[in-house]
């Protein structure tokens, strides 16, 4: 019997000013990183609700990741500091509420920073294959 | 046994509607059981005399219902706030939820509320009638003539064990003697589980959370909850009602309901007593509270009015997600 090979599914959500052109940058020098990460570009870090997140999860992604700019270059000025606290408390809480830490992960990506974009992506990845599949948020009702 | 009398309580509330300084009472009502009381509006000193209950069972945070009951109200609504209960209504005050104006508010000190479940615990189902004017709770059955006697110590609702101040921070007049912030063990428990592992803290809250019926009961008495439109009357959000999973299905709503009170609850513990199947979710707001003062200082929420609250501010220094769990297996 063939085993079939654990594919996760990651979403990235990503701020369109730093870590989305991080992600082109990676992308133009060609440098890998894993087919399965999902980017979902939004204005700001702080334009992401924790629902989203929340909701990714219940439709059955393995890990969740957010990209924004790095505190005190965000291009409305204060959106990412209020990421940074608004991401702390979810992130700990579904900690508490016994989900793998590591399915969470927040980064701040540059521009500039296609290198770290690649190399945060295919570490995240191998987390999250680690872990293997997000079993305690989906909702089987999304399942395909 | 509370230490003001009920009679006292009458009194105060009658003299006041009748002089016209406020044209109704916003109290404790008789419900179907002597242990079920429930929020009552009062209008005339026959109805308090007739109606109107403070006993052991006095539960009820009425700071959310000062939103509605004071929206059409032709002049001032006399409400009984106790210490846990102020803290409410100034958060609602922060949030410009009803106007001040139109509130009488009167402190009345607490000597701790009974859990019912615990009550029941020890004396059985089929109680007929409950007095706590006593040093004593007297529980009668109809099963048995003599009533069951309980300290009222042994049934202090949780809430009430780890209560966080005896203080109250609003009020128009106050009844008794003011009393203290309380150095509460409250954030024990949370602690307990902190130090648990990931798959630990799963079971637990698989255990606890599945006994979900998703009545939305904690969400309907939380003041903090005080929105027009919900996320939870949203059909199309696929967290309205129950969800099929294969660990547990309530998890999302709880973080979704915890989440929408962080910073803003203020431990008022009333979630967790009008849970029909005792989930502890004050564990889950404790989490954030004890989250938010260890990373961005001490708060608390309604201690005074118009504070900023933790998520909706910050600082260029906060601590990064990835830091908190370094900082605590550390
Ligand atoms: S979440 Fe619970 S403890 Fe917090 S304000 Fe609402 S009812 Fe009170
Ligand atoms: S009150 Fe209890 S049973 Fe009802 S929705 Fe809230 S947690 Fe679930
Ligand atoms: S614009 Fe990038 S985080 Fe705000």
């Amino acid at each position: 019997m063939q085993v079939k090979e654990f594919k996760p599914l990651i979403v990235a959500f990503c701020c369109n000013w730093c870590s989305y052109a991080g992600a082109d940058l990676a992308g133009g020098n060609r440098l890998n990183y894993p087919a399965e990460v999902k980017i979902i570009r939004v204005p700001c870090s702080c334009r992401i609700n924790p629902m989203f997140i929340l909701r990714a999860f219940q439709r059955g992604a393995d890990g969740v990741i957010i990209c924004g700019c790095h505190p005190g270059d965000c291009h409305y000025t204060s959106g990412n500091y209020y990421t940074r606290r608004r991401m702390a408390a979810l992130f700990s809480m579904l900690d508490f509420l016994g989900i793998e830490k590591e399915r969470t992960r927040l980064e701040w990506v540059s521009a500039a920073e296609g290198a770290k974009f690649a190399a945060t992506m295919n570490d995240f990845a191998e987390k999250i294959i680690e872990l293997g599949e997000n079993k305690r948020l989906e909702d089987l009702r999304c399942k395909k | 046994m509370q230490k003001i009398m009920r009679e006292q309580l009458i009194e105060k509330a009658a003299s006041l509607l009748n002089n016209g300084t406020v044209t109704a009472v916003l109290g404790w009502g008789k419900g179907e059981f002597d242990y079920d009381v429930t929020p009552a509006v009062f209008k005339t000193e026959e109805e308090l005399k007739a109606g109107f209950v403070w006993n052991d069972f006095c539960g009820a945070n009425f700071s959310k219902y000062l939103v509605k009951k004071t929206d059409r109200l032709e002049g001032k609504l006399l409400v009984f706030l106790k210490p846990c209960d102020t803290y409410s209504f100034n958060q609602l005050l922060t949030e410009h939820r009803f106007d001040r104006e139109k509130v009488y508010a009167i402190g009345v000190p607490c000597n701790g509320m009974a859990d019912i479940a615990k009550i029941k615990a020890v004396s059985g189902e089929g109680i007929s009638a409950v007095d706590t004017n006593g040093e004593k709770i007297a529980v009668t059955t109809i099963y048995d003539d003599a009533p069951v006697m309980i300290d009222p110590a042994d049934v202090l609702a949780e809430r009430c064990i780890n209560c966080k101040s005896k203080k109250h921070v609003a009020y128009d007049e106050l009844l008794g003697e003011e009393g203290d912030v309380i150095d509460s063990a409250r954030f024990d428990e949370v602690a307990r589980l902190e130090a648990m592992s990931a798959d630990e803290r799963f079971a637990f809250w698989q255990n606890e959370l599945s006994r979900c019926i998703r009545c939305n009961a904690c969400r309907d008495a939380c003041p903090a909850c005080t929105c027009e439109k919900c996320v939870f009357d949203n059909p199309a959000s696929g967290v309205e009602n129950k969800s099929p999973a294969n660990s547990f299905e309530e998890q999302l709503f709880h973080v979704i309901r915890a989440y929408h009170v962080a910073g803003r609850c203020t431990d008022c513990g009333e979630c967790s007593r009008v849970c029909p199947q005792n989930i502890p979710l004050h564990l889950l707001n404790r989490k954030f509270i004890k989250d938010i003062n260890e990373f961005y200082g001490e708060y608390q929420a309604g201690e005074t009015v118009g504070s900023r609250a933790p998520l909706v501010n910050y600082t260029t220094e906060d601590i990064e997600p990835g830091e908190v769990f370094d900082r605590r297996d550390k």
